[in-house]
């Protein structure tokens, strides 16, 4: 092997899951530190320097913290989705654990973005909730993210709950651009697209780029937190497949050593998943 | 210094910090108890195949 395919790599290079595991380790401390950097600055561009809105007043604090969980709501499906796509078409083995792994983490970013939208609504609309279609979408999210969690946890074998999750997925994927361009198509109480328009930004920079600093404070968190929930999951799966070796060993007569070697304590048993 | 947002934003802040703060919690204790299952598992002389070609 040469030198320069030695130091070749490619993005399947990540299908080893021991291989993705010790890049994360390499990573995590610089990730963490940057997503805690990112935030410090995010919030003192937040408190300290974008100025109250002229129609909203000091509201606009909220929106810091609104529109970028928001985002992620969105972009944790996106992930879900190129996932399901992973799982389905290319079979890559951490395909379904990146799906599954997000999942959780859209539902908080989905709950949060209701959370402080109804808090930022009842001041400025005078209601909490109102049954718009941008709203009602978000909700359908959240509803749909839970479902998959359900799903997950239905079926024991990891493969066939990824499949399934991911055909459920796919399928839910028709929501995205339902919430995106729901302003746009109905007449809604919900402000319409002010950051990503056809015609660039549409607000001040005093408060875009604390809310773009947020944001990326924000995807900063979801990637660190991704890739720990990832490497959890790998360690489930193959904590799952040394019990079951362990079992077949029993079941194979290779006696009771291995029984008792079979279920550590503070672990299900490897047929109840 | 909101004025009479104040409840609103206080809340808003709040309730994204303690979720956020769950959502940490979650990945670490999960973490935790893998990492003690698969210790425990090792201890007891079980390896993966992969782990006992090696």
């Amino acid at each position: 092997m040469t030198d320069t395919q030695k130091k070749s790599f490619s993005i399947w290079d990540l299908a080893n899951p021991t291989r993705f595991l010790s890049i994360l380790d390499k990573i995590m401390t610089p990730l963490v530190i940057l997503t805690v950097v990112a935030f410090a600055a995010g919030l003192y561009l937040t408190f300290f320097y974008a100025p109250d809105d002229y129609q909203q007043g000091a509201t606009v604090k909220i929106m810091f913290i609104h529109v970028p969980a928001a985002w992620l709501a969105m972009f944790a499906y996106m992930v879900m989705t190129i996932g399901s796509l992973g799982t389905l078409i290319w079979k890559h083995p951490l395909a379904d654990v990146s799906a599954k792994a997000a999942g959780p983490l859209g539902a908080a970013f989905t709950f949060v973005s209701l959370v402080t939208g109804s808090l930022w609504g009842k001041p400025m609309w005078g209601t909490w909730w109102v049954w718009d279609a941008r709203l009602t979408s978000m909700l359908v999210l959240l509803i749909i993210y839970l479902g998959l969690m359900a799903l997950w946890r239905t079926i024991d074998d990891p493969i066939r709950a990824g499949k399934a999750a991911a055909i459920l997925t796919l399928v839910g994927f028709i929501n995205i651009p339902i919430i995106k361009f729901s302003v746009d198509w109905w007449s809604t109480l919900h402000q319409p697209a002010s950051v990503l328009t056809l015609d660039g930004p549409k607000i001040h920079a005093s408060i875009l780029i604390p809310l773009l600093v947020m944001a990326f404070a924000f995807t900063l968190l979801f990637t660190a937190l991704h890739f720990k929930a990832m490497k959890n999951e790998i360690l489930r799966r193959r904590i799952r497949t040394m019990q079951m070796q362990a079992a077949r060993s029993v079941a194979s007569g290779n006696g009771a050593v291995a029984a008792s070697r079979a279920t550590p304590s503070g672990q299900k048993p490897a047929t109840t998943h | 210094m909101f004025g009479n947002y104040a409840g609103f934003i206080i809340a808003s802040y709040g309730v994204t910090l303690a979720t956020i703060s769950l959502l940490i919690l979650w990945v670490i204790i999960d973490g935790r108890t893998q990492a003690k299952a698969l210790a425990e598992l090792e201890a007891r002389g079980i390896k993966r195949r992969s782990a006992r070609r090696a």
